[in-house]
Order: structure tokens, then sequence, then C-alpha cells
């Protein structure tokens, strides 16, 4: 089947999809965008999280002709040219990558949380909308420290 | 994954008389559980007719009743002004479920019909059970139990219904709107779910194409006090061990009505009837709680790894019961 959606901005086509696929799957392998990550394809990590419609979910479990005619952004449209965005920035200086598996859908899902924050969102609040994102490696330490200043928060 | 047909459906008629044609057809809402168990192998329809299109979404209120469509999301009923207002406890209980971007998949009338979370359920390699196959036995019973049920439980199946909304809704006693290919019906949820007996397969008085169009759920009297307590592993995104939904309404010193409801313990979401008798018409004392909450767990069955859940229960809606009486408030 064919697959039409908007990703970060502009229509893009995918040919014959298989009905099987996720829409990670048609972004990362039919799209060129390998950004979103691909690793318990089953709604448990997080690593595939970007934005449709407008708000953040898990790309592997959306089906392919599930996201026809919507509108998809992925970690690769949240940088602009004048350069990365205070999120990316923010996880780039507090040393929240290690080896970077997570790092996109924390990226995304802290940009939906920071969007959705009318004041500075305390540590629970971060730590509850970060849950569905895993790292194996950090320890999640610098990760809340680039969400602390991503926030503007003075301990950041 | 097996191969299958995906159709998008563009009208709700032509849905149901797509699904209820072919007993190999299933809907696609969320996908967080179809999807999900089609990649592990143990769901393999030859079609699924995606209903996501379908104008069947939205909360409206209506007096005293709420009506969520069967496609709102988790997220959007949690964020709904009247449910923090009115159904505090169910805000909770959905917001404890699963994650954010889960949350923002997840659609209520899916979230009615999740699968178990029984690991030998999930796991077509494993070849003894009833719940996938009528017939097969129990692994759950044969070998490590623990996410599982001590009521409505047998030697043929001890699966938990994991859904932590339901729990609030069953205390609600919410109505569940379905429509079939030969008209529409109502059911109170705690008519909707089966009691597993020897056809643990069959979990809901659903008929094979029947559609969920809208859940109604009445709204608790001003002034009532709830609480939705979620005892588990970890402090966030984890299924209940057990977890009680409690709403009293407290005049005069007596409690005029007690809701409460159970969450990982029963085959189906268990409302504590015998606990709300008690409760009725007594002090809000935490002695009458304690005593109310051991009558919550009457005649259970325990495998090794399930029998903590025993006192762990009557724990959780006493502390639930306790922490409703003073914390759980109009705010
Ligand atoms: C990692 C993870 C963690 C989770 N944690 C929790 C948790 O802590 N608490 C909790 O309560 N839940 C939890 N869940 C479960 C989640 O809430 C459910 O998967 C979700 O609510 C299902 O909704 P859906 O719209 O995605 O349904 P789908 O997966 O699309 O559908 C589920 C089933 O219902 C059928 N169906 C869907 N809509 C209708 C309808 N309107 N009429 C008739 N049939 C229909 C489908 O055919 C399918 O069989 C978790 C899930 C995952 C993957
Ligand atoms: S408890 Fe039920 S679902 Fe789990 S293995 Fe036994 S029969 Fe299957
Ligand atoms: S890859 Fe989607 S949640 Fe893990
Ligand atoms: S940096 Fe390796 S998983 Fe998070």
């Amino acid at each position: 089947m064919r697959v039409t959606v908007t990703v970060n901005g502009e229509e893009r086509i995918a040919d014959d999809v298989w009905e099987g696929e996720s829409l990670l799957y048609v972004l990362r392998e039919r799209l060129g965008l390998p950004g979103a990550k691909n690793a318990c394809e089953q709604g448990e990590c997080g690593s595939c999280t970007v934005y449709l419609d407008g708000v953040p979910v898990c790309a592997c479990l959306v089906a392919a002709g599930q996201a026809e005619s919507r509108t998809v952004v992925t970690v690769e449209g949240l940088a602009s040219d004048e350069g990365l965005h205070p999120v990316q920035q923010a996880f780039v200086e507090c040393g929240a990558v290690q080896c970077g598996f997570c790092t996109p859908g924390l990226i995304v899902q802290t940009h939906a949380l920071l969007a959705a924050s009318e004041g500075v969102p305390s540590d629970l609040e971060i730590r509850e909308a970060l849950a569905g994102n895993l790292c194996r490696c950090t320890g999640y330490e610098k990760i809340l420290d680039a969400v602390r200043q991503a926030a503007g928060r003075a301990d950041g | 994954m097996r191969e299958f047909e995906y159709v998008r459906a563009g009208e709700v008629g032509q849905a149901v008389a797509m699904v209820t044609a072919d007993p190999e057809t299933s809907y696609l809402a969320g996908g967080t559980t179809q999807l999900d168990l089609m990649k592990d192998g143990v769901l393999a329809p030859d079609r699924l007719v995606d209903i996501t299109r379908l104008p069947l979404g939205g909360v409206t209120r209506d007096g005293d009743v709420l009506r969520v469509g069967a496609l709102a999301s988790m997220e959007e009923l949690a964020a709904d002004p009247t449910v923090a207002e009115r159904l505090p406890f169910l805000r909770e209980a959905l917001l404890m479920g699963a994650s954010p971007q889960l949350r923002n998949m997840a659609t209520i009338g899916g979230n009615l019909l999740q699968r178990t979370r029984c690991r030998y359920f999930r796991d077509p390699a494993v070849s003894a059970c009833n719940k996938r196959r009528r017939g097969t036995g129990c692994a759950a019973v044969q070998e490590v139990a623990r996410m599982h049920a001590i009521l409505g439980a047998s030697e043929h199946c001890i699966a938990l219904h994991p859904s932590d909304m339901a729990v609030a809704l069953v205390a609600l006693d919410a109505v569940v709107h379905l429509l079939g290919a030969g008209g529409s019906r109502s059911v109170p949820i705690r008519e909707f779910y089966l009691l597993p007996g020897d056809t643990p397969d069959v979990e809901n008085v659903l008929r094979h194409g029947e559609l969920i169009t809208a859940v109604e759920v009445p709204l608790l009297p001003p002034g009532a006090r709830s609480t939705y307590l979620k005892v588990r592993d970890r402090a966030s995104y984890e299924f209940a061990l057990t977890s009680a939904a409690v709403a009293l309404r407290i005049d005069g010193g007596v409690i005029g009505e007690a809701r409460v409801a159970m969450g990982g313990v029963g085959t189906v979401p268990w409302r504590a009837t015998t606990t709300e008798q008690m409760l009725e018409g007594s002090p809000p004392s935490p002695e009458v709680f304690a005593a109310a909450a051991e009558l919550a767990i009457t005649d259970p069955y325990v495998v090794p790894g399930t029998a903590f859940k025993v006192e762990l229960a009557k724990r959780t809606v006493a502390r639930a019961l306790r922490t409703a009486a003073t914390q759980g408030g109009p705010r």
C-alpha cells in the first residue's frame, strides 16, 4: 500500500508498504529518518517516541496505515537552521547521552513535557513524564539535569 | 507477524458489518494491545478494521453523567475538567496506567478490552494456556505465578484483568454502550466482564463484531471523597500488584455511601460488596476501615506465588479508605 504522511513539515510518500509495518519502520527504513530508535518494538521503552498529530506516541505500535494523511514530527524536526533545539543542547551540555539509543525518544518526550508545562516542572512531574522512556546507561541523573536545565530551572 | 489485510473504516455501520461477517477480522483502535499481541504471535487475524477515524471520540457531560466516546484516549479523559472535579479517582487510575505516550494512543474502548499480562498467555511457545486455546491447561497454575488473580480464579485460569481504569469504572457502576449488526444495547460494566469458569477464552459479553461506542459514567455526588491506590513493584510505569478504587460519601460523621473496587486480585475488576455493606452506616474510623477491608477477600484461590496478595489486598483497601476519608476530599 501507499502511505502519505507529513513528516517534519514536508509531505512524504512511501510505496509498497506492507500492512504489518509500523510507522517507526516507515520512518526509518523508507523515509530515511533513523532518529527515532527501534529497541523493544512493543511500546515498553519509548525510544521510538515521535509526535503524531501533535502528541507523542510510540511509533512502533502505530500501524503504517494508521499514519495516512497525518502529521508526524521526529527528533530530526526539532533542530533548526540556527542549530540544536534547547532541549537537545541541554542533553549535550549535561552529559545526558551515553550510547545514545534512548536519547531521541527522551528529547521528543522532554520537548512535549516543556511545551505542555505551564510553570517549571518539578522533579516528580519530570519523572512521571519520562516514565515510559527507558535508559540502560546513564542512571537517569544526567538526564534529569538536562531536563531541569532545558526547563530553565535554577538548579538545572 | 502474520500477513493481514488493513482496512480503514469510513463509517460505523460499515465497520460493524465487516467485523461481524468474518470471525478472523478484528477491530484496531490505539493498537497498544492488538498490535503488541500480533507481534508476539498471540493474535493472528486475517484482517484489521481500523476504527480510529470514526466519530466515536469526545467526552461530554449530561447532568450527572459523563459520556465518554470509545475512541477518547486515556490522556484525553484524564484531562477532562469534569473528571478532575467529580471523578478524581478515575483520573488517578488513568494517570497511574502505562506511560504518557501509551496513554495518548490507548482508547477507552480498547482499555476495557485489553488482554491479560499473564506471561504464559503472551508466549505462544507455552502450550498450556486455556485462554489462548481452550482445553490445553494452565501453565501459570503449574509453574511460577505472581502477577495473577486470587479471586474468580480456578485451576483453569488465574489471569488478571490488568486495567486500572476499569477498577474505577466498576466502582462507579459505569454502563458500556455496544453496537452490533442487530442494533445497540447497553450493559452495566459489572455484567460486562465474565468470570473465566472453564472457558477463560471468553472474557466478556461482547459478541463478535459488536463495537463499544461509548461508556457512560455516573458522576460522584459533590463532596464525595475518593482515591485510587495502586501498589506496584516500582513507583511508576508498572502494572498493579494490588489496587483499590474507593469513593465515600460521609454525612454527619457516618458513611452514607461506599464504593470499593479492587484491581490486581480478580480475573475481572472486582467490586468489594461486603466491604461496602459494612462501611455504610458506620463511622469513618481506622478500626472500621480495617474490619471492612478484612471482608474484601473471601475464598481466594491461591498458588504459592500469589499467596501474598491476600494480606496485601486487604491492607491496600484499608489504606485507600483511610486516605479517601482524610485526604480524598473535594479539591
Ligand atoms: C508497556 C505497556 C504498559 C501498560 N501499562 C498499563 C497500566 O499500567 N495500566 C493499564 O490499565 N493499562 C496498561 N497498559 C494497557 C493499555 O492501557 C491498553 O493496551 C490500551 O488501553 C488498549 O487500548 P487501545 O486503544 O490501544 O486498544 P487496541 O490495542 O487497539 O485494542 C484492544 C482490543 O480491543 C478491541 N477493540 C478496541 N476498540 C474497540 C471498540 N471500540 N469496540 C470493540 N472492540 C474494540 C481490539 O480489537 C483489540 O482486541 C499498558 C500497555 C503497554 C503496552
Ligand atoms: S492463567 Fe490463564 S492466561 Fe495464564 S496460562 Fe493460565 S490459562 Fe493461560
Ligand atoms: S521501540 Fe517503541 S517503545 Fe520501544
Ligand atoms: S544512553 Fe544508552 S540507553 Fe540511554
